[in-house]
C-alpha cells in the first residue's frame, strides 16, 4: 500500500469502519451500564436550593477548597489538556469542514496560528500529565497498562495533527493519513477503555449530586 | 469457590447498580480522591487511595456486567475474586475507611466512592471479612437491643438519677408525645449529661416528649459493618415503637451514623416511608431557637470551635444548625479550616472506633484533626456526636493536647435561661 492508497483507505472505508464500531460500542456500553437501573430512594428528601444532580454536573469541574494546594499540578495540567483538546478538535477550520460534510452543521473557526498554539499547549499539558503519572506515588500505584495505553491513544492524534498542520517531519499526505488513522484508533477503542468517561462522567456526576442533594448537601 | 465466597460474589452482584457501573466506567485513575482521604494524607501510603479500596467490587462488576470483562474471564486473562483477596482488603475497606464521604466530594468525574464502600461492605461482611469488634457490636444490638450491651434496667437507673437531680420527670412510653427521643449507647454509658440536657431543654421549650422502653437505642452498627438485614431489624424496632406511640417526630441522638441509618437508609431498608419525621437533635434545637422557645444566657469569652460529625454534616445536611446554636452559647466561636461539608473526619466513624484492628491507623489519621485544632487553638471543642467525642478525647489524649470536648446539646442545656 503506498501513501496515496493509505490516504484513500483512511478517508474512506477506514473512517466508516471506525465510526461504525464507535457508535455501536458506545450504544452497547451505555445500555450495559445504565440498563442496570437504580432503586428509588424512599427517604424523604430535603429541598435545598442548589443541591442537586444538575449542580454537581458543572460544579464538579471546580476543585473544593484546599485541593488546589494539595494537587495543583494535576488540576492545571488536567484543565490545560481537556480545554486544549476540545478547542483543537472543534475549532480548527479543517475539522469544522469535515463536520459540515458529515452533518451539515458548522460554526466559526479559530485562526490557525491560534490553534497551533493550543495544540502545543495540549501536548505540553499531556506531557506533564504523563510525567505526573510516572512520578506521583498514588498515580503510579493506580496505573495499569490501560492508563499508559489510553494516554498514547490520546496523544498521537494531537501530535500527528500538529505535524500535519505545520507540514513537519514527514510528507504531508503521510502525516495526514497517520493523523486520521490515530483518530480512528481512538474512536474504536474509546467505548471500551477509561476514555469512555467522556460519556459516563455526566451521569456519574449527576448520580452523586442527586444522592447528596436529596440530603440537602450541594457537592 | 467456597460457599462464603460465592455468597459474597452474589451479594456484590446484587448491589451493583447503574450508578456503580457508571462510576467504575468513569474512573480515570487521577488519584485525586487520595488527597481527600485522611488515611492517605496522614500516611502518604498509596494503598489508602479511596478508589483502590473498591478493587474487589470493581472486579466483580467487570467480570459480571461487562462484555469485555466476561470475555477476559473466559479466556483466563482476568482472575476471579478469591477469599484471600477479600481478607487482604479487610483492612482497607474497614480499618482505614470511616465512610466520611470526603472522597465523594472531590472525584472530578463525580464518583460517589463512599456509596460504593457501603455496598462493598455488604459482600465483605457476608463472607466473614468484617472486623470482629463491629460484628460483635451488631450482634449485641440484635440480641440485647444495644451495641454496647446496654439494657433497659441501665437506662431506668439513669432516668431515676436524672429525675432526682433535675427534679423533672423523664417520660417513658408516653403515647401521643410530640417527640420520641433516642439515645446512643455511648450516651447512656459515658455521657448521661445528654439525657439530662434533653429533659431540661424540653421543659423550657414546653414540648411533650418520651423515651420508649422497646426502642431507646439508635446506634446502628448494621450500617457500619454492612449487613442490611441486621440494620433493617434495628431500624424496624424504632419505626414500630414510634408508630405505636403515635409520636410526630423521632429525635436521632448526638450520633452521626445513627442519623444516617435512621434518616436516610431506614426507609430504604424497610421498603416504605415512615409515618413520622426523623430529625437530628440539632435540627430540633435549631427549630426551637427559631421559634423563640430556646433562650440561653451567660456567654463566656472562651474560644470555642465545632467539630463537624461527617454523617451529620456532609452526609446528613445538618450544616447551618450547629453554627446557629454555637452562637447561642459563645461570643467567641471560631471555625477550623475546611468547616461544614468540607470537614475532616475524627478518624473513628464507620465502625472504626469499635474496631480494635484499626486503633493504630486511627491514631495516625487523627493527626489531620490535630493539625486543624493546632491552627485555631480553641479553649474547648464542641461536637454533636458521642462517637466523635470519644474518638476526639482519645486522640487528644494520645497527642497530649489538653482540650476538653463537650456535646453541643449539653452546652445549650447548661446555658438555658433559668426561670
Ligand atoms: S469515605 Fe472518607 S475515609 Fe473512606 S475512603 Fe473516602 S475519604 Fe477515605
Ligand atoms: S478521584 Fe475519581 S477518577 Fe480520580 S482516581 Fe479517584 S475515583 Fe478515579
Amino acid at each position: 500500500m503506498d501513501a496515496a492508497q493509505l490516504f484513500n483507505w483512511v478517508r474512506g472505508s477506514g473512517l466508516q469502519l471506525a465510526v461504525f464500531i464507535f457508535l455501536l460500542g458506545t450504544v452497547w456500553r451505555l445500555i450495559e451500564i445504565y440498563g442496570l437501573g437504580r432503586k428509588p430512594d424512599l427517604a424523604e428528601p430535603r429541598h435545598v436550593p442548589g443541591a442537586s444532580g444538575w449542580h454537581t454536573l458543572w460544579h464538579r469541574s471546580i476543585p473544593i477548597p484546599g485541593m488546589m494546594q494539595r494537587a495543583g499540578l494535576t488540576y492545571i495540567a488536567g484543565y490545560g489538556f481537556h480545554i486544549g483538546l476540545v478547542a483543537v478538535v472543534l475549532l480548527f477550520a479543517p475539522h469544522i469542514r469535515l463536520i459540515r460534510e458529515l452533518t451539515g452543521l458548522s460554526w466559526p473557526a479559530l485562526p490557525s496560528p491560534f490553534v497551533d498554539l493550543l495544540a502545543v499547549m495540549t501536548l505540553a499539558a499531556m506531557l506533564v500529565v504523563l510525567a505526573e503519572r510516572l512520578h506521583q506515588p498514588v498515580k503510579r500505584f493506580l496505573s495499569t497498562f490501560e492508563d499508559w495505553f489510553t494516554w498514547a491513544l490520546t496523544f498521537l492524534p494531537v501530535l500527528t495533527g500538529y505535524l500535519a498542520a505545520r507540514h513537519l517531519l514527514l510528507p504531508y499526505t503521510l502525516t495526514l493519513s497517520l493523523h486520521i488513522l490515530s483518530v480512528e484508533l481512538l474512536l474504536v477503542l474509546l467505548p471500551f477503555t477509561k476514555l469512555f468517561h467522556v460519556f459516563t462522567i455526566w451521569p456519574s456526576r449527576w448520580f452523586n449530586g442527586d444522592a447528596s442533594g436529596r440530603k440537602g448537601v450541594a457537592v | 469457590m467456597s460457599a462464603s465466597l460465592s455468597r459474597a460474589v452474589n451479594v456484590l452482584k446484587e448491589v451493583i447498580d447503574a450508578p456503580i457501573a457508571s462510576y467504575f466506567a468513569s474512573c480515570v485513575h487521577c488519584g485525586l480522591c487520595a488527597e481527600a482521604c485522611l488515611f492517605y494524607t496522614e500516611t502518604g501510603e498509596p494503598k489508602y487511595t479511596p478508589i483502590h479500596k473498591l478493587e474487589p467490587l470493581r472486579r466483580v462488576y467487570l467480570q459480571e456486567y461487562t462484555l469485555i470483562g466476561r470475555l477476559l474471564k473466559w479466556v483466563g486473562l482476568s482472575k476471579p475474586l478469591s477469599d484471600a483477596e477479600l481478607a487482604q482488603w479487610q483492612p482497607l475497606v474497614y480499618d482505614s475507611c470511616t465512610m466520611c464521604g470526603r472522597c465523594s466530594m472531590v472525584c472530578p468525574v463525580g464518583n460517589d466512592i463512599v456509596y460504593m464502600i457501603r455496598k462493598l461492605r455488604e459482600g465483605m461482611a457476608i463472607a466473614g471479612h468484617a472486623p470482629a469488634g463491629v460484628a460483635a457490636a451488631t450482634r449485641r444490638t440484635i440480641e440485647i437491643g444495644s451495641p454496647m450491651g446496654v439494657k433497659l434496667s441501665a437506662l431506668k437507673a439513669q432516668i431515676g438519677h436524672i429525675e432526682a437531680v433535675t427534679g423533672l420527670p423523664v417520660p417513658l412510653d408516653q403515647e401521643g408525645a410530640e417527640y420520641m427521643v433516642l439515645l446512643s449507647s455511648m450516651e447512656i454509658i459515658n455521657f448521661p449529661e445528654y439525657l439530662s440536657a434533653i429533659t431540661r431543654i424540653m421543659k423550657q421549650a414546653g414540648k411533650t416528649w418520651t423515651l420508649c422502653s422497646t426502642a431507646f437505642e439508635a446506634t446502628n452498627s448494621g450500617i457500619q459493618i454492612g449487613v442490611s438485614d441486621l440494620a433493617r431489624v434495628i431500624v424496624l424496632r424504632i419505626v414500630e415503637a414510634a408508630e405505636r406511640l403515635k409520636v410526630q417526630t423521632v429525635i436521632s441522638p448526638e450520633c452521626g451514623h445513627a442519623f444516617t441509618a435512621l434518616r436516610w437508609e431506614g426507609p430504604n431498608l424497610i421498603g416504605r416511608p415512615y409515618g413520622f419525621k426523623v430529625k437530628h437533635i440539632l435540627e430540633v434545637l435549631d427549630e426551637l431557637r427559631a421559634q423563640g422557645l430556646l433562650k440561653t444566657q451567660g456567654f463566656g469569652d472562651k474560644r470555642l470551635t465545632f467539630h463537624d460529625p461527617c454523617q451529620l454534616v456532609r452526609r446528613g445536611g445538618v450544616i447551618e444548625q450547629p453554627r446557629n446554636l454555637m452562637r447561642m452559647i459563645s461570643s467567641n466561636f471560631v471555625e477550623t479550616a475546611d468547616p461544614g461539608k468540607y470537614n475532616w473526619c475524627c478518624g473513628g466513624g464507620g465502625g472504626v472506633s469499635a474496631n480494635d484492628d484499626a486503633e493504630a491507623i486511627r491514631l495516625i489519621a487523627f493527626k489531620r484533626k490535630k493539625t486543624q485544632l493546632d491552627a485555631v487553638k480553641p479553649d474547648q471543642l464542641v461536637t454533636a456526636c458521642a462517637n466523635c467525642r470519644i474518638v476526639l478525647e482519645e486522640g487528644l489524649e494520645h497527642y497530649q493536647m489538653n482540650l476538653p470536648v463537650v456535646g453541643l446539646t449539653e452546652m445549650i442545656a447548661d446555658h438555658l435561661v433559668s426561670d
